[in-house]
């Protein structure tokens, strides 16, 4: 985990974008928008996923060692910084190494753009835009000790599993006390798998391609990071809504 | 990197689903086709100085602070984040694209005028313009009397400038027919206050939620309508608190609520009268409160015992039990909360489920404390400024009523004029545009409002505007009511002219000026002080400008209960903000009100008012057996005018659509026909169970053939005369084609700016209520 960084809790994300319409305005690629914002439980609720560059450590960062240019350089803060203008020739390996989905391509220069979290922000001592104007604190920038100071037992964990091989990362993720030991299943948010269906293989890599999750429900958790209440539905299939029979559709709150 | 888009093939700009040549994208890219134009990919890195003009947003009633970021030129270019303890930096997409309307392509910079409407508008002169207006107020005056004359303001105006609407109705144009669009808002809220309290205000600041152990939120979307305030919510379930959220969608923050109360639009007063029912029945009621400060609880219990929870659960559609946790919860906490907006407001018996919510407050002991109290979300930026200094109906400035003769000699008396000079108090918007129809009333101003998008029945309400023999509006876009006027007087947005606003904590917060207006573009206090001398009064319009506005509110609100006398502007800056009452300029203002357990009616108490629920004004039947509720989306704002022309927020959300449950068949995107008694639009489906299955949502910031206000109920509550918005009857069809979503109005030769308009013409609906995922845009 890098020192200073952001730490992304989709539970309390309400998909606003804020943080869509804030990395546009950043002066390092002022206009366009490097951040992901999804809405992985389509059809069923609001969920919402903000996808920042995680700024992969180990390995180091799978776009970097594709990069046939060597574009993508790492400084050595472990920020992995969007494609060196002079050096990017468009070739988009990056796009398709990212476990993440992170990288674009502007067609309209051919060139590869993505999140540097703001490092001309960063660099003094600024936080990056998204994380500065997210209105709920989905996405946090400071160090570990100061978000647990202000979400007191909060957990975090840094290791995404992508079929065999797992990626720690400098970007970090709120998550459920009880996955911190376990790598998170492919870059989703914590709650809605179980560790055992990303050891079965359920979560393909690449399951972040379509925006979707490749299987079962998004975070149902609360903010805090406390456990989801009852957990996703089996099969994770549309339910059945009585208007009557049901008081909370699609929260899981006890009936 | 180039700023014009390169020639490439139309479906590749488009993101339709065509291979993508490799010569041109390498596999596995997708292009993005971001927010477009000026100026944010405008923008180049050749802003070698800039100033920071530290202001605050100028949409809802969170009133974040924000920078804006001004150029060597004296433009405004940009937006930062402002550490200011309301937002703490935090922006939501709205704030951060306000910065774009500024120097915006659209805006209006010189009059519009025609004298008939058959006629296409012509740019004309500030004379030409001023000099029709005042004839045609004369003309319809003399013929029809002086009432026959009405003003519309708005709650998004400064409150100088809503304390001048009220000066000019009464004072130039000596008319009863002044009001405002916050009575599309919150004047239920308002009614409720004034009745239980004696003030109209929330009772907390936000910093409070932080300290409840139990928050409930009532009819109220805060993730998407007040996105800022949501940092606060979850602030308090970080320490612990219990969160209870009453809303027939699963929004945002009902989505990992501890209970989400998922009942029917239109029966939140049963479903409080049973939780306060299961709280006298368990003995969670604070006696020694009630005794000591409240009035009428023997009254109010007795009628709260006829609401078992099984009776409103039948209501309401909500399980028994949930009422029965809900009031445990509520009730059993040590500091409770309750904060509510449209959603419970926006009915035939607004008034009353604000007074049911307050009830429940009052009866547990939850007033005035750190942690426990009571709020209500104003919606607009000025919401709660709006409101108090005279330009609703029946108000004068500091909150007091124009039928107390006491209170109107003393109006009288800072004005100048004879008591019998004020007129008496007129009516309600939507009662104006029923006289309008009737042609009582022939000739309009309106200021700062759209009721062609934001009134329920648009065909009534374009009836009635058609009546009209005159009709002048002030905007800086031309809005749909604007493209309907004979006058247009282009005026200033709100970073070129100072004044303050009062957020939904009725703290007052100093907008700045940032930049000069376009040239041909004057204020709002100029063109009324201007009309105001043409009429003959200019001796009591002699105002350069806000500060002197001021000064004349400060004086005029001193002593009453709103009382702003001790607010200076200086003062202002030096604190981020002061909540009235503040009656001298030592005084730190009141941030929460009834700490010493006594509220603003002589008396001191509480006033508890008995409720009665009754059923919605539109009644169910074979022909429109479901609920229509309608509401708002994060990316735009009220009617649209200005945030329907901001790139960014058109390609988050650039259509409305119709939220259906999923068991009504319809395919994600399908036509569907949604059909009330007043009115019908085809709109995509959104197909999620996050709705009740017996409701249906459409948002309203969008206008005819594609407006929800086509279909809503213009049935009013008898009290606050607010609109029946959020409940009405409706059945919904296939149908064929979509209605298209018409683009933003523009005079005669123009075209709106067509880089923010790209998406406009997408026929699905968005990914979610919040709008399109990225990875869904072209
Ligand atoms: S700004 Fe924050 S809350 Fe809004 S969509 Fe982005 S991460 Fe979510
Ligand atoms: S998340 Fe993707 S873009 Fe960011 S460092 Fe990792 S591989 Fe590279
Ligand atoms: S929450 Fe309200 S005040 Fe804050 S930025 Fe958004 S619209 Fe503006």
């Amino acid at each position: 985990m890098l020192g200073r960084t952001i730490f992304i809790d989709p539970g309390r994300c309400i998909g606003c974008q804020a943080c869509v319409s804030a990395c546009r305005e950043c002066d390092s690629h002022r206009g366009k928008s490097m951040i992901h914002l999804d809405y992985p439980d389509e059809g069923r609720s609001v969920a919402s996923l903000p996808t920042v560059c995680m700024h992969c450590e180990d390995p180091v960062a799978p776009c970097a060692e594709v990069c046939p240019a060597d574009a993508i350089l790492i400084t050595a803060d472990g920020v992995v910084q969007e494609a060196d203008p002079t050096r990017c020739i468009g070739c988009a390996n990056c796009v398709n190494a990212c476990p993440f989905g992170v990288p674009k391509i502007d067609l309209e220069s051919k060139l590869q753009m993505k999140c540097n979290l703001c490092y001309d922000r960063t660099s003094y001592g600024l936080a990056p835009m998204c994380a500065t104007v997210c209105p709920t604190g989905a996405l946090f920038y400071g160090s570990l000790e100061e978000l647990q100071a202000e979400r007191p037992g909060v957990d975090v964990s840094t290791m995404f599993a992508f079929g065999d091989v797992t990626v720690s990362t400098g970007v970090a993720m709120v998550v459920p006390a009880e996955q911190r030991a376990a790598p998170l299943p492919g870059g989703l948010p914590a709650g809605g798998l179980l560790v055992a269906d990303v050891l079965a293989g359920t979560v393909g890599d690449g399951s972040r391609s379509d925006g979707r999750p490749a299987g079962g429900q998004a975070d149902r958790g609360r903010p805090d990071g406390g456990p989801a209440d009852g957990g996703p539905p089996a099969g994770g299939l549309l339910r059945v809504i009585e208007v009557n029979g049901r008081p909370t559709p699609g929260n899981g709150a006890p009936a | 990197m180039t700023d014009r888009p390169v020639p490439l093939d139309p479906p590749v700009l488009l993101g339709a689903a065509v291979p993508l040549d490799p010569a041109v994208a390498p596999p596995g890219t997708r292009d993005f086709r971001d927010a477009g134009g000026l100026p944010a990919s405008g923008w180049r890195a050749d802003q070698a100085e800039q100033t920071l003009v530290p202001t605050h947003c100028c949409f809802c009633g969170v009133q974040c602070g924000m920078y804006l970021r001004v150029n060597a030129a004296g433009k405004v270019f940009g937006v930062e984040p402002r550490n200011h303890d309301i937002n703490r930096m935090r922006l939501c997409p709205k704030g951060i694209n306000a910065y774009q309307q500024v120097n915006h392509p659209d805006r209006l910079t010189a009059p519009l005028l025609r004298r008939s409407r058959e006629e296409p508008f012509r740019e004309v002169g500030w004379e030409e313009a001023l000099t029709y207006t005042v004839e045609e107020v004369r003309r319809i005056q003399r013929e029809h009397g002086v009432d026959a004359f009405g003003l519309l303001g708005g709650a998004s105006l400064f409150s100088e400038k809503t304390y001048l609407v009220g000066k000019f109705a009464r004072v130039a144009l000596k008319t009863r027919h002044v009001d405002y669009n916050g009575r599309l808002c919150m004047v239920s809220a308002a009614g409720a206050n004034k009745l239980a309290f004696g003030i109209d205000r929330a009772a907390n600041p936000f910093s409070d939620i932080l300290r409840t152990d139990c928050l409930l939120i009532a009819g109220s979307n805060v993730g998407e309508c007040f996105p800022v305030m949501t940092q606060y919510v979850w602030g308090a379930r970080d320490r612990g608190a219990k969160l209870i959220v009453v809303d027939p969608r699963e929004t945002a923050v009902a989505r990992t609520a501890d209970v989400h109360v998922a009942l029917k639009s239109g029966t939140d007063s049963a479903f409080f009268n049973a939780v306060l029912h299961v709280i006298v029945q368990d003995g969670l009621t604070d006696e020694a409160f009630l005794a000591a400060h409240a009035t009428g609880w023997p009254e109010l219990k007795a009628k709260v015992a006829e609401y078992p929870p099984e009776r409103s659960a039948a209501i309401c559609g909500v399980p028994a039990e949930q009422i029965v946790q809900v009031a445990r919860l509520f009730g059993t906490a040590g500091r409770a909360m309750a904060w509510h907006a449209r959603g419970i407001e926006h009915h035939t018996q607004g008034v009353e489920n604000c007074l049911s919510v307050i009830n429940l407050c009052a009866a547990t002991g939850n007033l005035g404390r750190p942690g426990a109290g009571y709020g209500t979300i104003t919606g607009q930026g000025n919401g709660q400024g709006g409101r108090e200094h005279g330009q609703k109906s029946d108000l004068l400035p500091g909150g007091r009523s124009i039928n107390d003769p006491e209170h109107r000699r003393q109006i009288a008396g800072i004005w100048g004029i004879e008591e019998t000079e004020l007129p008496q108090a007129g009516t309600s918007m939507m009662e104006m545009v029923w006289q309008m129809q009737r042609r009582e009333i022939r000739g309009l101003i309106g200021i700062c409002n759209n009721p062609f998008v934001s009134l329920p029945n648009y065909a009534v309400v374009k009836d009635g505007y058609d009546k009209l023999e005159f009709h002048a509006q002030f905007d800086f876009f031309l809005s749909e009511t604007s493209a309907n006027a004979h006058v247009v007087f282009p005026v200033t947005t709100w970073a070129e002219d100072e004044g303050v606003m009062a957020n939904a904590e009725a703290r007052v917060v100093k907008h700045n000026k940032a930049q000069e207006p376009p040239s041909g573009v004057r204020t709002d206090t100029w063109v009324m002080c201007e009309l105001a001398r043409r009429l003959g009064v200019g001796d009591k319009f002699d105002f350069a400008g806000s500060r002197e506005v001021f000064d004349e509110l400060r004086r005029a609100s001193a002593g009453t209960v709103i009382d702003y006398y001790g607010i200076t502007y200086e003062r202002l800056e030096e604190t981020g903000g002061i909540a009235w009452p503040c009656p001298d300029t030592a005084h730190p203002g009141t941030p929460r009100l009834f700490e010493d357990g006594r509220t603003y009616h002589p008396d001191g108490k509480v006033h508890l008012q008995v409720v009665e629920w009754h059923p919605p004004a539109d009644p169910y039947d074979d022909e429109y057996p479901m609920t229509l509720t309608t509401g708002r989306t994060v990316a735009h704002f009220l009617s649209g005018n200005q945030t329907r022309r901001l790139g960014a927020l058109v390609e988050q959300t650039p259509r409305p659509w119709v939220e259906v449950h999923p068991s009504h068949g319809f395919r994600n995107g399908e036509a569907v026909r949604v059909v009330t008694r007043r009115g019908a639009s085809v709109l995509p489906a959104l197909v999620t169970e996050a709705i009740r299955a017996d409701h249906v949502f459409v948002p309203y910031h969008w206008p005819h053939p594609v407006a929800a206000n086509a279909l809503t109920n213009d049935a009013l509550d008898p009290r606050s005369k607010i609109p029946e918005y959020k409940v009405c009857a409706v059945r919904i069809e296939r149908a064929e084609q979509l209605d298209p979503v018409p683009a933003p109005p523009m005079p005669p030769g123009r075209e709106a700016y067509p880089e923010a308009q790209h998406s406009r013409s997408d026929p699905l609906p968005p990914t979610a209520p919040q709008g399109r995922g990225t990875a869904e845009r072209g």
